[in-house]
């Protein structure tokens, strides 16, 4: 395994008295496909949220590129980051939400070209032929000139993943892409994600109830219970031969479900 | 005479009706002006107040919230006369049309930025997400993202507030500006007939809050649900 692009170290997350992340340590390498899987409030998305700035941790270290995310250094070891260092930090993320998250007031093309343009300083004829190879990409070059709610859930989310890919993130954060969608619309994501995943060295970090999708595409698979990671493996490790009970457990009632 | 119009006060009600209708109209000029002006102030510094209202930082939100309260629960007449009177005193001399703009902008900014900030945080907290994670500024965030999404929804909120400061205008004749409700009075101190020209005034404030109430919601049928577009 190569560098860590991603390093948590005794993590903890908590909202009031409830501990959504109990000392998390975990990493994820250059490059690495790493899949999520776990009940709900396991801290699972919640692990993202801390990578892409969403919320803060209440204790422990994230580093991105042997950077902290949260930190940064100070005279006297660390201290908070600040906004100018987050926003340094987050350019390296990009994040694929549950509820796409598309700018509603915006045709695809614009909320693929806003954040290039006005954080990246492209111009506007450099981020339309970004943004219209990454239509091409996700398959939906003739669907440029509508309106979110124009398209099916499918199709939005593939802008999702488009306009996040539009940054050029090292890291792709996916938080439960599919899991607002219609049965039938779910595999044409995850196609996308699939064909991502082949062609490109990025890293990504999927959090997922899909459970065949993730043994198709990741390299390895974490399985989270209670705020920290209770086993990990190859996918084949953990579907197949599970060690612990409560991973058994999980994925029975999932795969039975 | 008014304005250089004379009244028609010896052909019976009708007459002396229609020969009071043009200063009344010419009143009735000036309320719509001043209800234009007062909006529009309001309007935009309501916003601002808005703005100032939501900052993290105590340093810039009390002022704002103090000076909103201050505004929202003193009543417009006290504005009107401090304006007029106390600055004078220190040698800020406005015009009373000016001064009579400015106090109903002031009193009504106050509302709407309630109104703005209801609008602003109704935008779903994804869209917010969002933009950090494209790393989108803190102000292009609320310029781009955030207040047109808010905007449309605010409309008929604001809509009800331009018939509310139509309406207070006459409140404004204490400071001399000659708007419909005071041109009608003068009528009726000098011909001893109150009835037709405070009956007409009744009449055409009736229409003109009626027109406004179809441009809002003109307006707002205009306008895009999902949020303004941008280019």
């Amino acid at each position: 395994m190569s560098e860590p692009i991603i390093k948590f170290e005794k993590v903890v997350k908590s909202y009031g008295n409830y501990r959504v992340l109990n000392d998390l340590d975990f990493e994820v390498a250059r490059g690495e496909k790493v899949t999520i899987i776990g009940p709900s409030g396991s801290g699972k998305s919640t692990v993202l949220r801390i990578l892409m700035t969403l919320e803060k941790i209440n204790g422990g270290v994230v580093s991105v590129g042997n950077e902290p995310l949260w930190h940064e250094k100070g005279p006297n070891g660390l201290i908070p980051a600040r906004e100018a260092h987050l926003r340094k930090m987050r350019k390296q993320l990009g994040m694929v939400f549950q509820q796409f998250n598309l700018f509603p007031h915006m045709t695809v093309l614009r909320n693929l070209t806003e954040a290039p343009m006005s954080v990246l300083g492209l111009s506007k004829q450099d981020a339309r032929e970004r943004a219209e190879e990454l239509l091409q990409l996700v398959g939906l070059s003739d669907q440029a000139q509508k309106f979110p709610n124009q398209l099916s859930g499918g199709q939005q989310q593939r802008v999702g993943i488009a306009r996040a890919l539009a940054m050029r993130p090292k890291v792709m954060l996916f938080d439960e892409p599919t899991s607002a969608l219609d049965p039938e619309l779910v595999g044409e994501v995850l196609n996308v994600i699939a064909k991502l995943a082949e062609e490109h060295d990025l890293t990504m970090l999927l959090v997922t109830h899909e459970m065949r999708f993730a043994r198709e595409v990741s390299d390895r698979v974490c399985f989270f219970d209670q705020g920290n990671i209770k086993e990990q493996g190859t996918p084949d490790e953990l579907f197949t031969n599970p060690r612990e009970e409560r991973t058994r457990a999980f994925l029975k009632a999932v795969l039975e479900g | 005479m008014l304005f250089g119009i004379t009244w028609d006060t010896s052909n019976g009600d009708l007459a002396f009706a229609l020969s009071i209708l043009p200063i009344l109209l010419r009143g009735m000029l000036v309320t719509i002006q001043a209800t234009i002006a007062g909006f529009a102030i309001a309007m935009v510094l309501g916003l601002v107040f808005a703005v100032l209202k939501s900052v993290p930082l105590k340093i810039v939100s009390w002022p704002a919230i103090v000076i909103t309260e201050f505004f929202r629960d003193t009543p417009l007449l006290v504005q009107l006369f401090f304006l007029y009177y106390v600055l004078a005193d220190y040698n800020i001399i406005l015009p009373a049309f000016a001064t009579g703009a400015l106090a109903l902008g002031v009193q009504y900014s106050a509302y709407m930025a309630e109104v703005y900030r209801a609008g602003i945080e109704a935008v779903a907290r994804g869209q917010r997400e969002a933009a950090r994670a494209l790393d989108l500024s803190a102000s292009r965030t609320f310029t781009h993202i955030i207040l047109p999404q808010a905007v449309p929804r605010v409309v008929p909120a604001l809509g009800n507030y331009l018939v509310s400061i139509m309406k207070d205008v006459p409140v404004l004749s204490v400071v001399t500006v000659l708007e419909m409700l005071g041109v009608a009075r003068i009528i009726g101190d000098q011909t001893f007939n109150y009835l037709v020209p405070l009956s007409m005034v009744g009449g055409l404030y009736l229409i003109m809050t009626l027109v406004a109430s179809a441009l809002v919601r003109f307006v707002d049928a205009k306008l895009p649900k999902r949020g303004l577009p941008f280019k």
